[in-house]
């Protein structure tokens, strides 16, 4: 399969008055064409960062970008200019936030933010742009697509604000589409009625998603291939339905035990012990030593970074012996 | 720009077992020009109220032999013994610098007891409109609004008129239009506050309306009430050394140092110092104001004062 | 939007006539008269003026006899300066005031609004901290202390312009300048505050990520927000330079209309303390008012009703 994204070894810190962040270290990961790669991971592991990253989207200082590369198309994201960055964003790749509430400008018309990737990118104007813009709406099932462009963010609704987003990340049909937590801020019920609308487009146009999220549940639904993040670090990547079979690493268990409707009822929620690391005085060693229990603790790497390895065709897993489940091939 | 994401763990690290005064303060003594400020502060007021019992000069006394005269000017004293005059002497042979300090008082004066005075309307009218809500909410503050809309400037100039006589009415009058702001600041925070859970557990404990807004609720609303009255301590200064300089506020022989800046810039020409040592003493001080009021807002945390 | 108008003139009625009201009862409260002073004056001569002014009247007389001028758009003739109409001292004098106080609210927008975008956008670069050094010193810098600065530079030193009076074309600039400066300093510091907290806003991020270029950020997706408080504060403002006149006028000495009015209210000239205050009075009204419409054609939230 060909990949449309192919991250290499991406590192990305932060510097802080209180010390050196790193909060992505030399992570790979690869989005096939038409699948929805997932990332997830708590807050703070990285999983965003690496996203932003990508279009150079963080506030650079304090961030900065280390090293690793990103093709996309026989382009490396990593290496091009703030002006060629702007030409690939929202034209070839495209994003979606968490929170629809905030995400859109509330000073300007739906219809004037929904076309200005029209505008911008393929120099239409601003009749032709408006007419696409109101197909747009229509195509993530906004009634009276006509009216709706003319009004405010603030007329309306959750759920509604975050299909124009959609819209407005899908009209220049790009090859790519970053989903940041794209139903976390929203009602349970919608949460669904967005999720299918992701799905169903990404049918429908064929574009390769990355999906980031906290959320196991929802990466179970729409995701192809997931990569788990801990603590700036890969600890696990495998196809969706591998991962769920056979998660190895204890994190990426931990995760999957705290997922609500997985549990039995009436027992206590189960939760991870502990706080995911400072990422600016990481141990050296395995990120989730603190973390496990104290049996397993003894077994993890102390003094080196477990390097990720392949346990079966296409299942990645970082190599700590505490960590892995089953214990390592060698 | 700088725009999307920063990880979590770069915000800040809570610090347990501080109370928000002990963490303020720990805050402001971080900040150093406000800091440097409040020590300017003080030394200006230490000058102006103790100054004038050290200087050899009685800044009422006239000598017009030595009019006008430049800083570093000596004179001979009564008892035959030599003084220098620091920022040299005004039209009428006068001190400058033991002026500058009795005007000083004046000044400072002004800003403490107009201030006061629009705190305690400010606060008390705000306080009550935010707590009781409602209609008498509504009516209280549209009648702020109609004030708002009034041209504050000239009401103070006619006051002024009414009450010259007595430097301390005068005092109050401009105290008396400088509440309005306070009144709406108080007034938001109160409102947010009443809704909050320790309010409705106190209420339902029974305790007086009294007792809820002065012992649950002004403490609260002090860190931008502490804020926004060290903001109103210049304006109420620049107001009143405005209304000196325009003849309408300090009348002779008192002076302030709006009275002083007049003055000096009547006589500019020849004699810059009586302009330039008033001027700078006046903007020093309402420089370092406005740097501890802000300093204040960081420290205490306290969102902008407007709306 | 009717609503909304019909709303605020009834409410400008309302506070014309406080301040109508207010002026008229407390300049009658002050101590003295428009003929105490200076010079002693012969009590037929007095009495002759007192009785021509209606001054000899019960106070409730005077009060509906004068809004009933009013009403009818007479503003009575002035009590100083014997046989002017104050219609004919405010025609003379408004102009130059109105002159000063439009430029220097231009200077005070030219300077202050590109001063705060640009520190906003280069935010802790010499960018930012240059200007908003040079505004914190312009915020402590009364313009009775910045006015004689001025003059001393320009005036008396390379002697650019006139040092005071009215009779030159370029008289209005250094007024303008120094009045100007005051306020470029206040709407610089609002505009980098309004635009560092809009620049921070999830809105800002989508915008980039659509590929906007940096300046169509700044200048289309920012600046409405970023400019809200700045077009607030125009009021006030407006209500600054105005008063703020009477000090300006007095510095440079300009036949204006605060030097007018605290000529009148030395010389406690009823009738003309009056027409002044009830004419700043109205144009503050109209300035708030069309500072509310310019709110709210930049921020769709707010509703006119």
């Amino acid at each position: 399969m060909s990949a449309v994204l192919d991250v290499k070894d991406l590192q990305v810190s932060f510097h802080t008055r209180n010390g050196v962040v790193r909060a992505v270290d030399r992570v790979s990961l690869k989005v096939g064409a038409g699948q929805t790669t997932g990332i997830v991971g708590e807050s703070g592991s990285g999983k965003s960062v690496t996203c932003y990253s990508l279009l150079g989207l963080i506030p650079q200082p304090p961030g900065r970008i280390e090293g690793g590369t990103a093709m996309f198309g026989g382009l490396d994201l990593l290496k091009l200019s703030e002006k060629e960055l702007q030409k690939v964003r929202g034209s070839r790749i495209s994003m979606i936030f968490q929170d629809p509430m905030t995400s859109l400008n509330p000073y300007l018309k739906i219809g004037t933010q929904l076309v200005e990737p029209l505008r911008l990118h393929e120099g239409l104007d601003k009749a032709t742009a408006w007419k696409r813009g109101i197909a747009a709406l229509e195509e993530v099932g906004i009634p009276e697509p006509a009216i709706r462009m003319e009004q405010y963010p603030h007329e309306f609704s959750g759920g509604m604000r975050q299909r124009v987003m959609i819209a407005m990340a899908l009209i220049t049909r790009p090859e790519l589409l970053i989903a940041d937590e794209p139903t976390t801020a929203l009602d349970v019920t919608i949460q669904q009625q967005v999720l299918d609308l992701i799905k169903d487009l990404q049918k429908r146009l064929g574009i390769a998603v990355v999906f980031i999220t906290h959320d196991l549940a929802v990466v179970h639904e729409v995701c192809d291939v997931v990569n788990v993040m801990y603590a700036g670090r890969l600890v696990e990547s495998a196809s969706a339905a591998d991962l769920f079979a056979h998660p190895r690493h204890a994190y990426t268990r931990a995760l999957m035990r705290s997922i609500p409707a997985l549990q039995k009822k009436g027992e206590p929620l189960y939760t991870i012990p502990g706080l995911p690391p400072d990422l600016s005085h990481l141990p050296s060693g395995c990120a989730f030593r603190p973390r496990q229990t104290p049996d397993r603790q003894a077994l993890c790497l102390t003094d080196r970074q477990p390097p990720l390895q392949e346990i079966a065709p296409g299942h990645w897993v970082q190599a700590c012996p505490g960590c892995v489940e089953g214990g390592l091939p060698l | 720009m700088s725009t999307a994401v920063i990880p979590a763990t770069l915000a800040p690290v809570i610090r347990p077992g501080r109370s928000l005064w002990q963490d303020a303060w720990a805050r402001l003594r971080k900040n150093h020009l406000a800091v440097a400020c409040g020590l300017v502060l003080i030394a200006v007021v230490l000058i102006c109220f103790i100054g004038p019992r050290l200087s050899p000069w009685n800044p009422e006394v006239t000598n017009l032999a030595l009019k006008a005269s430049p800083p570093g000017t000596m004179e001979t004293l009564a008892d035959g013994s030599m003084a220098k005059h620091w920022f040299g002497t005004d039209t009428l042979g006068r001190d400058l610098l033991t002026r500058i300090m009795r005007g000083g008082q004046v000044s400072l004066m002004v800003g403490l007891v107009a201030t006061s005075v629009a705190l305690l309307i400010g606060v008390a009218y705000g306080a009550t409109a935010g707590y009781l809500g409602g209609r008498t909410d509504a009516v209280m503050m549209r009648f702020v609004d109609v004030l708002y809309a009034l041209p504050f400037m000239i009401f103070v100039i006619l006051l002024t008129t009414m009450f010259g006589k007595s430097m301390l009415l005068m005092y109050m009058a401009i105290g008396a239009v400088e509440w309005l702001t306070m009144s709406r600041i108080v007034r938001a925070q109160v409102q947010g506050l009443a809704r909050q859970e320790f309010v409705e557990a106190a209420r339902s404990l029974g305790l007086s309306t009294a007792v809820i807004l002065f012992r649950h609720i002004i403490p609260n609303v002090l860190g931008p009430v502490i804020v926004y009255a060290t903001l109103t301590v210049p304006a109420v200064m620049l107001l009143e050394a405005a209304l000196s300089f325009l003849g309408l506020g300090v009348q002779p022989p008192d002076s302030s140092w709006g009275t002083l800046i007049d003055d000096g810039a009547t006589n500019m020409e020849t004699s810059p110092w009586l302009l330039i040592y008033p001027a700078a003493f006046f903007s020093i001080t309402l420089f370092c104001l406005n740097f501890v009021g802000d300093g204040l807002r960081d420290a205490l945390d306290v969102r902008g004062g407007k709306d | 939007m009717l609503r909304f108008t019909l709303n605020r003139l009834t409410q400008s009625i309302v506070v014309i006539l406080v301040v109508f009201s207010i002026t008229f009862f407390m300049i009658r409260l002050a101590p003295g008269d428009p003929f105490a002073s200076p010079k002693a004056m012969p009590p037929d001569v007095r009495k002759v003026l007192v009785e021509r002014y209606g001054l000899d009247k019960p106070l409730a007389v005077q009060y509906f006899t004068t809004m009933g001028s009013y009403l009818k758009g007479d503003l009575l003739p002035s009590m100083s300066y014997q046989g002017m109409w104050n219609s004919k001292i405010i025609k003379d004098a408004f102009p130059i005031s109105l002159i000063i106080g439009l430029s220097a609210l231009g200077v005070a927008l030219g300077l202050g609004l590109p001063a705060g975008i640009i520190a906003a956008v280069r935010k802790n670069t010499w960018l930012d901290y240059g200007p908003m050094s040079l505004a914190l010193i312009g915020i402590c810098l009364p313009t009775f202390v910045m006015g004689p600065i001025l003059i001393a530079i320009f005036g008396l030193k390379w002697r650019l312009f006139n040092v005071a009076g009215w009779f030159e074309k370029t008289d209005w600039v250094l007024p303008a300048v120094t009045m100007g400066l005051i306020y470029a300093a206040y709407i610089a510091r609002m505009t980098r505050g309004g635009m560092l907290e809009v620049l921070n806003q999830d809105y800002i991020r989508t915008a980039r990520a659509k590929g906007v270029p940096g300046w169509r950020v700044v200048l289309v997706h920012a600046l409405r927000g970023g400019l809200l408080p700045v077009v607030a504060f125009l009021g006030p403002a407006l209500a600054g330079i105005a008063t703020g006149s009477f000090i300006i006028e007095k510095i440079f000495n300009l036949p204006g209309l605060g030097q007018h009015f605290v000529a009148s209210v030395f010389n406690r000239d009823y009738s003309l303390i009056l027409a002044t205050v009830v004419l700043y009075a109205v144009l503050l009204v109209v300035v708030n008012f069309l500072t509310d419409l310019l709110v709210a054609w930049i921020n769709p939230k707010v509703r006119l009703s």
